[in-house]
């Protein structure tokens, strides 16, 4: 009924868009799905690609989903971006399908499709009628090995790539606060390296680059499908033999740890750029899951999150926005479920008259005040009613179920300790939210960056041709 | 009849779907409680979960110059603080029962969502904080000073981004005199103005049972329905049904805005007052727009702009459908240096389908995406919930989605040239262009 605009395409999920966000929902905690044995089906094909099926027939629908480990922290220096331009790359064609017909064959089949690529993964996605699958599959298995490249759409596309940083980057200064509170929070790791690419290396990429990138990674043994709906298992899986059982498997280059070493000292920077309104960004080192069952810091620090800013009336809110008024908006972001090293993050807009040391300095207090008191028992079970809640809600969504499966295999993870994790969330306890607020939280591992707003230049202003005319705009 | 019983209807009318049952037909339960509210109802107990969305006609065409702003921040702060519960209650009584609260807001519409387990105790303890939310929000003055500050600055703040300079400057454009012209939030100077009296009377004005419209989605019975919704609009007085939005008469004669800014790309915006929700026309101008502008990859502007060009990332046009006419736009953002490049190549293809339409081939596409997607509309509880909301508000008939693949099966080129030829005049179309001066160039 809606008639607007398809979002966006070739999505860049930028890592501190959510950091940044204001009022975040208790999501983290909210990221467990309770997987019965009986709906979840997997296999592995002969060449390595694993398949896994999630059966739901709420409607008659299926998702597909396509995921290669191999994201933006897989990149090397000089061609950060790479993973992101081949995503839109595979969009233009194959021997067999001309460039714009596999978007074109899907919306000639009622289905929506996209791409994303993250630091961690790259991902390829169709929603269809139930009996449109074949379809996703094949084209989706022609692409994993006959791509074209070709000359004349690479140097379009990558026009396309720069506006796309533009738009999401270069004008939106909290996007550049958050890029660079990433290139300063890591020193070693790939993860301080903007996933849609710096611009120069954007300006020097060669479609040379773009081909080792897709020989480097896109292989079956490096990908995973994972199919949501109103399906049968085993036609899925008979349909992932047929269509991608012929495609041979191939050596993957070894992947280096590029540990970050625990951080020595305080970092602080400030991004100069055109707002009015300030902003304080916080990130500590912290773990990330590793272990489903025995791990138990992150579980606490995920409760933590939630006690500071899961609902409107949170710590940090309640303390920085309604009664101490010193900030126009604050926000905790954690999220736990990466390939490499997590960060716990906090921000606040600072409200007029109050600097942002001040409020950077409100921001810490409250932390250290979990630390010195802990947590009401009321505070904790809220957060793990929102857990348990949220379990619920997630499985209206087929996109989601599948994603989440996706992700977990992505992290090496086994998808069925979600369940774990749900368990392990439910019995976090007062004195462990406390302990990580104490053991975490400190300067030495803490990265600050600070958002100087700029006026817009001089010059600016409205020139109405004719007619009428804005000229109340700035 | 069954939800599934109406799907194979649906399907033996078409014939389109070879492959089989594809689509979900909804058995829309509909009745007045017993103040005047209308009521919307879905029964489906797949999962153990209640979507609500309750609906007011106080969006900001409510608002006057003067006071803009006064329906957003009304909406805002109705839920800070009501009946017996503080403004730190609410969140917490919310969360306490893992419910997610949220709003929607804009020219026309304003209310609240609500997504709940639908155990009892998480539902009732839900209900009661929406029905005091509701029904008697405080509007308490230290609140409303501290939110009039944070909405002052936000709306500073966005003054500096070429978005939001553009669609406002776009409103303001295509609306001239009418209250779609007004920008959703106010502006700082407005927003200055409001107090808790006037929120207050905005609030007896606007959020009454007979201005009230409700959907809901989920696992309840149809009497638990009926009882909720009673018990939710019970303490509302009947009031006055609010009056309808003024038409927008006659479309305006286009303006051409060039709107300085320091950004590295420039915003544009195409466009003229578009078509209403009943609008005689919405078919063809829904297929239409797709071949134009609102298929993505599948849309001209997008082949024209994107991939032939690589001009921009994003490219696209809708028609936005609304009480009175919504707005016809084309958006793009392209560096600096193509600003004039872009427009022009906008302009030809807009032109050019101005004056042929669409051809066979792309018909049957859009047709065929349309269609052939109709079952993914209404594949979870949350976008059930959001037709619900809007055939509720905008009292569309409660056959509407079983019209849905008809009516588009029935649109023809003829009918789109037609129905963009009358609608879309290029005399009336506006422009307005943040970021680069259309003088700028690469020659």
């Amino acid at each position: 009924m809606s008639l607007l605009p398809l979002m966006m395409r070739r999505i860049v999920l930028l890592f501190l868009g959510t950091a940044l966000a204001l009022a975040a929902q208790a999501g983290e905690a909210g990221n467990a799905l309770e997987n019965s044995p009986g709906n979840i089906r997997e296999t592995t094909l002969d060449n390595g690609m694993r398949v896994v099926v999630k059966v739901d027939r709420r409607a008659p629908v299926v998702v597909s989903q396509l995921w290669y480990r191999a994201g933006s922290m897989d990149e090397l220096n000089g061609t950060t971006g790479v993973a992101h331009v081949l995503e839109h790359m595979m969009f233009k064609g194959t021997r067999k399908v001309p460039a714009g017909e596999f978007s074109r064959r899907i919306a000639a089949a009622g289905g929506r499709e996209n791409a994303f690529t993250s630091r961690d993964k790259t991902v390829y996605f169709q929603t269809l009628q139930k009996d449109r699958l074949p379809l996703a599959l094949e084209l989706e298995a022609d692409r994993m090995v006959d791509l074209a490249l070709p000359a004349g759409e690479f140097a379009k596309e990558i026009e396309v790539v720069k506006e796309e940083r533009r738009l999401r980057t270069e004008d939106d200064a909290q996007a550049r606060l958050g890029e660079a509170l990433m290139a300063s929070a890591f020193m070693t790791h790939p993860y301080r390296r903007p996933v849609i690419g710096w611009m120069d290396d954007l300006r020097h990429m060669t479609l040379e680059d773009v081909r080792a990138w897709y020989a480097r990674w896109y292989a079956p043994n490096n990908a995973t499908l994972v199919v949501a709906g109103d399906v049968e298992p085993e036609q899925v899986f008979a349909w992932a033999r047929q269509y991608f059982g012929s495609i041979a498997s191939r050596p993957l280059p070894v992947r280096k740890p590029q540990q970050e070493p625990v951080q020595a000292g305080e970092r602080r920077l400030i991004v100069k750029a055109p707002a009015r309104l300030p902003v304080v960004a916080l990130a500590w080192q912290a773990p990330r899951l590793s272990d489903p069952a025995a791990d138990r810091e992150t579980y606490a620090l995920e409760i933590l999150a939630g006690v500071l800013d899961g609902h409107a009336s949170a710590r940090l809110n309640q303390a920085l926005v309604r009664d101490g008024k010193l900030a126009m908006s604050v926000g905790a972001d954690y999220d736990p479920l990466s390939r490499g090293p997590s960060l716990f993050m906090v921000e606040a807009t600072p409200a007029e008259g109050h600097a942002v040391n001040e409020v950077e300095a409100a921001l810490k207090a409250e932390i250290a005040r979990v630390a010195r008191d802990g947590v009401s028992g009321a505070e904790l079970a809220r957060v793990k009613a929102q857990v348990l809640a949220a379990q619920v809600f997630q499985q209206d969504s087929l996109f989601y179920q599948a994603m989440q499966i996706g992700e977990w295999i992505t992290l090496g993870l086994d998808y069925r300790d979600q369940q774990t994790r749900l368990e392990r969330l439910k019995a976090v306890s007062a004195e462990e939210v406390q302990a990580v607020a104490a053991k975490f939280f400190v300067d030495d591992r803490l990265t600050v960056a600070m958002l100087d707003p700029q006026p817009l230049q001089e010059g600016e202003g409205v020139h109405p041709q004719s007619g009428v005319g804005g000229g109340h705009v700035r | 009849m069954s939800a599934k019983d109406l799907c194979m209807r649906l399907l033996a009318a078409v014939l389109i779907l070879a492959a089989g049952p594809a689509c979900a037909g909804l058995d829309i339960q509909h009745w007045r409680t017993s103040q005047g509210a209308r009521v919307y109802f879905v029964e489906n107990h797949d999962l153990p979960m209640l979507d609500l969305e309750v609906d007011f006609p106080a969006g900001s065409a409510r608002d006057s110059r003067e006071l803009s702003g006064l329906a957003s921040l009304t909406r805002h702060v109705m839920v800070l603080g009501a009946g017996s519960y503080s403004e730190r209650d609410i969140a917490e009584r919310l969360a306490d029962v893992g419910a997610v609260f949220s709003g929607q807001f804009d020219a026309d519409r304003a209310g609240f969502k609500l997504r709940s387990l639908s155990s009892a105790h998480e539902l009732e303890q839900a209900m009661a904080v929406l029905r005091a939310v509701l029904t008697t929000p405080h509007f308490e003055a230290a609140v409303v000073e501290r939110e009039k500050a944070r909405a002052i600055a936000a709306l500073r703040e966005a003054a500096t981004k070429p978005e939001i300079i553009g669609e406002k400057a776009f409103s303001a454009a295509i609306y001239g005199e009418h209250p779609y012209a007004l920008p959703e939030a106010g502006e700082p100077e407005s927003v200055a103005r409001l107090t808790p009296e006037s929120m207050a009377a905005f609030h007896q004005t606007y959020y009454r049972a007979r201005n009230m419209s409700l959907a809901i989605m989920g696992d309840i019975s149809r009497a638990q329905a009926e009882a909720l919704a009673e018990h939710l609009a019970a303490d509302l007085p009947p009031g006055e049904a609010a009056p309808p939005i003024p038409p927008v008469t006659t479309a305006l004669p286009g303006t051409q805005q060039v709107i300085a800014h320091p950004a590295s790309q420039s915003h544009l915006f195409l466009g003229q007052p578009g078509m209403t929700r009943h609008d005689p026309d919405y078919f063809p101008l829904l297929v239409g727009n797709y071949i134009l502008g609102g298929g993505g990859f599948d849309s001209r502007l997008m082949e024209e702009v994107r991939q032939k060009k690589g001009l921009a990332y994003s490219v696209y046009s809708y028609f936005q459908p609304m009480q009175a006419a919504g707005p016809f736009q084309i958006g793009l953002q392209t560096r600096r240096e193509t600003t004039r490049e872009a427009l022009r190549t906008v302009q030809e293809v807009l032109a050019r389908y101005l004056r042929e339409g669409p051809d066979e081939a792309e018909l049957a596409q859009a047709k065929n995406n349309l269609v052939g997607g109709f079952p993914l509309r209404l594949d979870s509880n949350k976008k059930i919930l959001d037709y619900l909301a809007v055939i509720g508000f905008y009292q569309l008939p409660l056959n509407w989605l079983e019209t849905y693949i008809p009516q588009v099966e029935a649109v023809t080129r003829a009918g789109i040239l037609d129905a963009f030829q009358r609608r879309i005049r290029p005399e009336a179309l506006s422009t307005v262009v943040v970021g680069g001066q259309l003088g700028e160039g690469r020659h």
